[in-house]
């Protein structure tokens, strides 16, 4: 089953290429890879210990290599993300101008990576299946963009290809740090040489500080963030969904899965730098995101922003601190997935995105200013939806870090810094969406369709899910919880 | 079970006989000769796996010259399927030669274009198993001689005659750096044969800067070879000028035979530590200056003669880590992925020129081609599931195993910069409009049958690379 999830996208992908009707495969394979990922939620059993579902080939004894898939409630959590937001943004994918084809492999490609790479419990798979999506991004935005497509194409490539390569070398200094006896690129095996204190924590702060740096340019952490607004603001609505919401959270999905639990004395070491950044993220990035005057790139801003409130969570390095930040990147997924397949639908009918160009759009577009309302309802944090939940923990596992009752430590100033961040995203998130949609008309007023209403499926699928997981969040703790208890205490 | 040394025998036969063919049906389709020379290659590269193991017992003094270990056949099969890819290249370039070869009669001057390469294959396997500086000196200049033809073969076009009086002179003062840094070497050890020469290091009475001095006049002449900076003069102009498959050779034929001899005399020789800190010198100035000289170019031939460079660097980091394996590894990936890019690059610069511009909108004039392309751009930029990838991730392992972190963070600034240059293409190719005189592109069917393979085996050993391993022991 976890096969069927993994390659669908890449074999439908395979097949759109030779020749077979692209929406309908398309549609038809994210369908397939949705409704198996919700079998295999429903199935994993969240007492049994490690991974489930795995599958092995091996491939090279010489270099220990096997490709080995399987699943543990934070990857399958974010298995079901990538799915949901494929099938949104296939869904949303009206007609493309040229090369139909192309488009929708190249979207199938970018979601098959970033599945792949959370299924693979394997250090090479895990980095081959990300690096993926490197090709079929500098197409989407290079060929299909808008605006300065062709220069956000060119930042977005190099910026990653760089940051994947360095985190390939960390990776291999991870595996190259492990013993003779116990190296394997297989996570199972690192997990457990790095559970028994196998690697030096000399080596353990070099190592996780080519890590952090490598994923955190995957992940637009500052000051490596200035790809992000660029690329989101350029590419087509649909890849942006599945760039934003799916694929950055692979660099994320790297930090919990490997970087804090294998290397704890290198998080501790690096644990002030980090909240620095992150502070960074959350308030100047905040603060520049208030100071946009276009809706796309006012929502690439604030997609790096958020950003911010996850690596609080990883950086608290407890369950509560972790397991909110794993719920958190599958609400911003389904959160800024929504937003940028709004913004994508109304840039198709307005001259221009600029706030001051704009406004009043209500009227014309009832559903597509609904919509917008939840999604960045859900961006905020309004309780109901995930987002909040997911705050929530990050939040008050970020403040029970090294608390004691006789003073703050700097994880409580970093909390209550962090906390004026929602403010800052409400702030900017109620503006752009007064300024958008409602106000007074620009003159002359044009005749504005709204969104179809086939559309309406697509967006009903994101908000119901975050409000499903807003509500019950128990449903995805009980899966995520286990996965963490082998590196962090409950209290810390 | 065949003895190894026939291999080259046949090779050599097998051009004779096509010569002989040549000159005496004068009304015979050359073409036919290549096709006879494709097969004869196969039968031989089939007949490689045969190969009795050589026996300890056999102390002919031929076997001080002369090994046939699993890495001297290994590289024996390089070089025969180098052939043979550039055989097929060849075939497409043929119109082009008979443009740029004065002809008293039709097709005069194919057949020697297409049988020299037999010769310069012969030279090459000699070099895989030369064990003793005389043979690696013979088979060098054997290939050295046939390139010389073969690089100014179209010899009205200006160019190539520029690019062959440039190979002429620059390799032929790399044979005398050879010929004397053999002399210095001989002079200190009193030997030829290499692993004599390994027991010779280790007497601690050695005149041990005598012999540092002849391998480096040693490691000069290879790094001409192998194209690595700064030894690199020659290797713009040359490739650019050279017919395009004799420059898929030089790049692909001439490389792995330098490699296969500089990990032969390197094995003695690195255990002076002066000796490594030179080829690690060599092999920063080559990553960066073949990935930064990359960056500008707008010629696709140029670009590639540039991306050589900076391969030569990998491999180079592969070395003086110590890392036979990743350096085969990555020789066969970097024969894979330049053959490919030269064989689409002869097609389309038979409508208008090696620019770039002649890329552009290729997937509209032939989605088949334009793909290979990709999956060329991509190994060679080193992205996952292709056998470049592979080839930098061995590259890359070993260098950390080595602890050789400063080699490790140039190579990674490199990589970046080379996503830029081999994407380049990758525009040229999806981005831009085709001109609107271009019309689609015709491949032959062998042509299709030799891309579709090299593009399969991008892939496969993308993520299996045991066959090449196994290859190895």
């Amino acid at each position: 089953m976890l096969l069927l999830v993994t390659f669908a996208p890449i074999v439908a992908a395979i097949l759109i290429m030779l020749g077979l009707p692209a929406r309908t495969t398309a549609l038809a394979a994210s369908l397939l890879t949705l409704l198996t990922s919700v079998l295999l939620f429903l199935g994993f059993d969240s007492f049994a210990r490690g991974f489930q579902f795995v599958f092995t080939i091996p491939i090279s004894t010489e270099l220990r290599l096997n490709f080995a898939l399987g699943v543990d409630g934070l990857s399958l959590l974010m298995i079901l993300l990538g799915a949901i937001v494929l099938l949104a943004a296939v869904w949303f994918t009206g007609e493309v101008e040229h090369h139909e084809n192309a488009f929708y492999a190249c979207l199938l490609l970018i979601a098959g990576g970033a599945i792949g790479a959370f299924a693979s419990l394997n250090l090479f798979f895990f980095y081959a299946f990300h690096e993926l999506a490197l090709i079929p991004t500098f197409l989407l935005i290079g060929i299909w963009g808008t605006g300065n497509r062709r220069a956000a194409a060119w930042k977005v490539t190099i910026y990653l290809a760089l940051g994947s390569v360095i985190l390939l070398v960390g990776l291999i200094m991870l595996y190259r740090a492990v013993p003779s006896s116990a190296r394997s690129l297989d996570l199972r095996v690192l997990q457990a040489a790095a559970s028994a204190g196998q690697i030096a924590p000399a080596l353990q702060s070099s190592i996780y500080l080519v890590l952090l740096i490598g994923f955190g340019i995957l992940i637009s952490l500052v000051p490596f963030h200035t790809w992000a607004p660029e690329a989101y603001a350029s590419a087509p609505a649909p890849a942006a969904m599945l760039h934003a919401g799916v694929l950055k959270k692979f660099g994320l999905y790297g930090l919990l899965r490997i970087a804090s639990p294998f290397l704890p004395d290198g998080a501790q070491h690096w644990s002030g730098l980090l909240l620095v950044l992150l502070l960074a993220n959350i308030i100047y990035i905040g603060l520049v995101t208030i100071a946009q005057r276009r809706l796309d790139w006012m929502l690439g801003y604030s997609s790096v922003m958020h950003m911010g409130y996850i690596f609080l969570g990883i950086a608290s390095a407890n369950i509560l601190g972790t397991t909110g930040a794993a719920i958190l990147m599958f609400a911003h997924g389904l959160s800024i997935a929504l937003l940028f397949a709004i913004t994508g639908e109304i840039r198709k009918r307005v001259p221009s995105l600029d706030f001051d160009a704009m406004g009043g759009l209500a009227k014309q577009m009832p559903l597509a200013a609904f919509a917008f309302g939840l999604g960045a309802f859900a961006a905020i944090g309004l309780p109901g939806f995930a987002n909040f939940a997911a705050e929530i923990m990050v939040i008050f596992g970020a403040f029970r870090n090294g608390f004691d009752y006789q003073h703050f430590h700097i994880f409580q100033w970093a909390t209550l810094l962090a906390l004026w961040g929602v403010v800052l995203s409400a702030v900017y998130m109620l503006r752009a969406y007064r300024r958008t949609f409602f106000g007074s008309s620009p003159e002359p007023e044009i005749a504005i369709s709204d969104i179809r209403s086939a559309f309406r499926f697509p967006i009903a699928l994101l908000v119901a899910v975050s409000i499903l997981f807003g509500f019950f969040p128990q449903i995805a703790v009980q899966r995520i919880a286990p996965a963490f208890r082998n590196y962090f205490s409950a209290t810390q | 079970m065949i003895s190894a040394p026939y291999l080259e025998v046949a090779v050599l036969v097998l051009g004779a006989i096509i010569l002989l063919v040549e000159s005496f049906a004068s009304q015979l389709d050359r073409r036919f000769l290549a096709y006879a020379a494709l097969c004869g290659l196969g039968v031989i590269f089939l007949a490689t796996f045969f190969v009795a193991p050589q026996s300890s017992t056999v102390s002919a003094p031929f076997w001080n010259f002369y090994s046939a270990d699993a890495i001297s056949l290994f590289f024996k099969r390089i070089a025969l399927a180098t052939t043979a890819g550039v055989l097929v290249m060849m075939l497409d370039f043929a119109p082009s030669v008979l443009v740029g070869v004065p002809a008293a009669t039709p097709q005069s001057g194919l057949g020697e274009f297409f049988t020299l390469p037999l010769f310069t294959c012969a030279g090459l396997m000699w070099m895989a198993s030369a064990i003793d500086f005389v043979l690696i000196f013979v088979s060098l200049e054997l290939v050295t001689i046939s390139f010389y033809v073969l690089v100014g073969f179209t010899r009205r076009n200006p160019a190539s005659l520029e690019a062959a009086v440039k190979y002429l002179v620059l390799s032929a003062v790399a044979t005398g750096f050879l010929v004397y840094g053999i002399t210095w070497i001989f002079g200190a050890t009193g030997e030829t044969n290499l692993q004599k020469i390994t027991t010779v290091f280790s007497r601690p009475d050695l005149e041990q800067n005598a012999a540092l001095f002849g391998g480096v006049l040693v490691i000069v002449a290879l790094g001409f070879k192998i194209a690595a900076v700064p030894f690199h003069i020659w290797v713009a102009d040359v490739y650019q000028g050279a017919p395009t498959p004799v420059t898929a050779y030089l790049s692909v034929g001439s490389k792995a035979a330098g490699f296969i001899v500089l990990l032969r005399v390197l094995e003695p020789f690195l255990i002076l530590p002066r000796m490594r800190a030179v080829l690690v010198a060599i092999a920063v100035l080559s990553l960066i200056y073949g990935n930064l000289a990359a960056l500008p170019q707008t010629n696709v031939k140029r670009l590639l003669a540039y991306s050589s460079i900076a391969h030569a660097g990998y491999l180079l980091v592969a070395v003086v880590s110590f890392s036979g394996r990743a350096v085969a590894f990555y020789l066969v990936a970097y024969l894979l992925m330049t053959l490919l890019s030269f064989a689409v690059l002869v097609l389309v610069s038979q409508g208008g020129g090696d620019q770039l511009e002649s890329f552009a909108g290729l997937s509209q004039r032939s989605p088949f081609l334009a793909f290979a392309m990709l999956v060329a751009m991509a190994s060679l930029a080193g992205v996952p599931f292709t056998a470049g990838f592979l080839g930098k991730f061995l590259v890359f392992d070993a260098a950390v195993s080595a602890h050789h972190f400063g080699l490790v963070i140039v190579a990674v600034i490199t990589v970046g910069a080379g996503f830029y240059y081999y994407f380049k293409v990758v525009r040229a190719i999806y981005w831009d409009a085709p001109p609107s005189s271009a019309g689609k592109i015709v491949v032959s069917p062998l042509t299709r049958f030799s891309i579709i393979v090299m593009i399969a085996g991008t892939f496969l050993l993308g993520v299996y690379p045991q066959p090449i391993f196994d290859a190895l022991r």
